[in-house]
């Protein structure tokens, strides 16, 4: 969390706005000020802490800003909503949201994992906000379809969501407080910054619907930005062929392979993962 | 002190003796799996306990399994997912529940604990992970779950019951009284459990209307019993004699002849004889301890109507009750309704009769349903303030009546 320091969470008593996407969303912006402006975006299950290996990194040369998507991590679980949030244009619109508040312009967006797909559908919708993305481990569609290789059957999701159902995930209702802010139990605020991934299991179970239940391939086609994506070698939860078939489907995009395990290079490959994105972000420019 | 220190020392010993397990020994066969993993999750050890619970040979894992590979699907998402992640920021997780699968694909609730274990210089070379056996825990959980869904069913059946059973205890539809207009609003203060407040507008056999809306002390079944025994008793006693004072009576010797050991039974209680004229109408009046009426004229001012002693109706022998007379033009709306609203906690003092008055100033002059309408307004920004059931009865003039007489 050091890292973190330097930055500044933007709360609305220091804009002036109202509950706005900048503290809805939780947002901390850190780094080189007139540096290229870097958004990154967490997947499904942790919150904007997944980022803390490569923050320091990119942050000597970019403006880095991170976000929690609402219903994780220091977002405002109070804006949750299970009908916005049931389709990943909610997160897009959220993602445009705070980019209009922070002004941004031909930034770079970071998505990983569902992420990628929600910078896909905002570059979509607005070219004007971001000018690059950066797709880690992305999965358009995690569901076999025909010919379609996700890597997963529809039981496969359906054990998943069943799991989250039977609320295996180790999740309090003591919890919910202290994510809302409840000022009358500070001492709970303690007990979450060990708890990076800790979800409420309603938002945890809408939130991994709308991920694995989504089918984004047809929206590779309109992302007219210049593309990176990063995947790692051995990931079962986006293989190999599903980043060549995002590389395939996003034309003049650039594909590199990780040599990592798992799904989340930027904590198990931190600095390849932050070297493959600065290269990306500084050499084009 | 020397002897403790020598027996001490002779414990140490005979436990040596009994405990012959070499270190290799308690790691095969510890009462939990244990296995080590590489970074990149790849099982580079793994203990006879958890290769007995999976029904692997040794040589099947180590080098060539990765830790996830042991799990169930959904188990391998959240590992990826959660566990993964969470393991390289903060080096530890505890208490995660997952499922493994054995080689023959049976399932096995299991909880994990893991921990990184670093270089000196911090840097992680493995991560161990403890394996605990929770097939009793999740029966147990699966119970729990059951019982919890039980409960919510039941708790759904008793609202069921709450609203059915309050409903007998107001009239479906106000009666269409020629020439007034009247309005009613019941405000629930829980879901759960039946209200005492109650109100009613019938014909008397003269052409005049009987009305009430009062408050039975207490809530749930036992309140609900008596609701519908006042209830009842008010409209059979004003058959008889529809004098207010009379009916009020009668409703207090019940009352008073119902008592057994149980709680004390009693109510607030305003009882109207209402007589249509030409021109508006006349309201008497009698009141057992009920707040004052509230009267709203048509120049827009607003006041109490007072019947100050009369006594709670259900605990003396002979209640002392008061009456008084109101004269409505069109225009003017009077409105009877029970304390839960002025009882109405806001901050650390009560929503007060004087804060009521002043809110009918602002509304004033309205109708029937104006009033009724405020009133809902009211409760709904009050909120959780209101913790008593809310009954509310207008009776209005309209302002260019109609008149059947």
């Amino acid at each position: 969390m050091e890292e973190w320091a330097a930055g500044y969470h933007c709360h609305p008593s220091e804009t002036g706005w109202g509950m706005d996407a900048l503290s809805r969303n939780n947002v901390v912006v850190v780094g080189h000020h007139d540096g290229p402006v870097v958004v990154l975006a967490h997947g499904f299950g942790c919150d904007q802490n997944m980022w803390r290996l490569v923050v320091p990194a990119l942050a000597e040369k970019c403006r880095v800003v991170l976000f929690d998507h609402v219903g994780a991590g220091q977002s405002d679980l109070s804006s949750w909503d299970a009908q916005r949030y049931s389709t990943l244009d909610g997160y897009a619109s959220d993602v445009l949201d705070l980019s209009r508040e922070l002004d941004l312009r031909d930034a770079v967006f970071v998505g990983h994992s569902v992420s990628a797909m929600i910078g896909v559908l905002a570059v979509a919708a607005d070219p004007t906000r971001f000018g690059r993305l950066v797709l880690v481990t992305p999965s358009p569609r995690y569901v076999d379809d025909g010919d379609y290789r996700g890597g997963f059957s529809a039981a496969d999701i359906d054990e998943l969501l069943d799991s989250l159902e039977s609320n295996y995930l180790g999740w309090s209702a003591t919890m919910a407080p202290v994510i809302m802010g409840n000022p009358d139990r500070p001492e709970l605020g303690t007990e979450l910054t060990n708890s990076f991934c800790r979800t409420d299991p309603e938002v945890a179970r809408v939130f991994a619907r709308t991920t694995f239940l989504s089918d984004n391939r047809a929206d590779l086609a309109r992302v007219t930005v210049p593309t990176l994506i990063l995947e790692c070698a051995h990931d079962v939860i986006a293989p190999p062929e599903v980043g060549a078939y995002v590389h395939a489907h996003i034309p003049g995009s650039t594909r590199v392979t990780l040599d990592a395990t798992g799904h989340c290079p930027q904590l198990s490959a931190p600095e390849a993962t932050a070297e493959a994105i600065l290269r990306f972000v500084l050499d084009q420019r | 002190m020397c002897e403790t220190w020598n027996s001490s020392d002779n414990d140490n010993e005979m436990f040596s003796a009994l405990l012959e397990d070499s270190a290799e020994d308690l790691y095969e066969n510890a009462p939990c799996g244990y296995l080590s993993t590489l970074l990149d999750g790849k099982i580079a050890k793994v203990n006879g306990t958890l290769l007995r619970w999976l029904g692997y040979a040794r040589a099947d894992l180590v080098g060539r399994r990765r830790f996830s590979d042991l799990l169930s699907v959904g188990g391998k998402l959240y590992h990826e997912t959660h566990l993964s992640p969470l393991l390289r920021m903060q080096g530890e997780v505890r208490g995660v529940a997952l499922e493994v699968v054995a080689a023959d694909g049976t399932r096995m609730p299991v909880l994990v604990n893991c921990t990184v274990k670093t270089t000196e210089d911090g840097e992680p070379l493995l991560i161990r992970t403890t394996v605990f056996d929770a097939r009793d825990r999740r029966a147990y959980e699966q119970e729990l779950l059951r019982a919890r869904q039980k409960a919510e069913g039941e708790r759904d059946e008793i609202r069921r019951l709450a609203i059915t059973l309050q409903r007998t205890l107001l009239p479906p539809v106000l009666p269409d009284v020629p020439g007034m207009e009247i309005a009613a609003h019941y405000h629930h203060a829980s879901p759960f459990e039946v209200g005492g407040d109650f109100y009613d507008v019938f014909p008397l056999a003269d052409g005049r209307w009987g009305l009430f809306l009062g408050d039975v002390c207490g809530k749930g079944a036992g309140a609900a019993a008596v609701t519908s025994l006042t209830r009842y008793t008010l409209r059979s006693a004003a058959v008889y004699d529809p004098d207010p004072t009379a009916v009020l009576t009668n409703l207090n010797t019940v009352l008073n002849q119902e008592r057994d050991d149980g709680p004390l039974r009693f109510c607030t209680v305003t009882f109207g004889v209402l007589e249509v004229e030409a021109d508006g109408c006349t309201l008497t009046l009698a009141a057992g301890g009920h707040p004052p009426g509230l009267l709203l004229r048509a120049d827009g001012t607003v006041e109490y109507v007072e019947t100050p002693g009369g006594q709670l109706i259900g605990i003396l022998p002979d209640a002392r009750v008061v009456t008084t007379t109101v004269r409505l033009s069109g225009g003017d709306t009077f409105a009877l309704y029970s304390d839960g609203v002025v009882e109405a906690r806001t901050g650390d003092t009560r929503y007060s009769e004087e804060a009521l008055l002043e809110f009918a100033g602002t509304i004033a002059p309205t109708s029937a349903a104006g009033v009724v309408e405020a009133f809902v307004g009211l409760l709904a920004r009050l909120g959780e303030g209101v913790e008593d059931d809310t009954a509310v009865l207008a009776l209005g003039v309209p302002q260019s009546p109609h008149r059947d007489l």
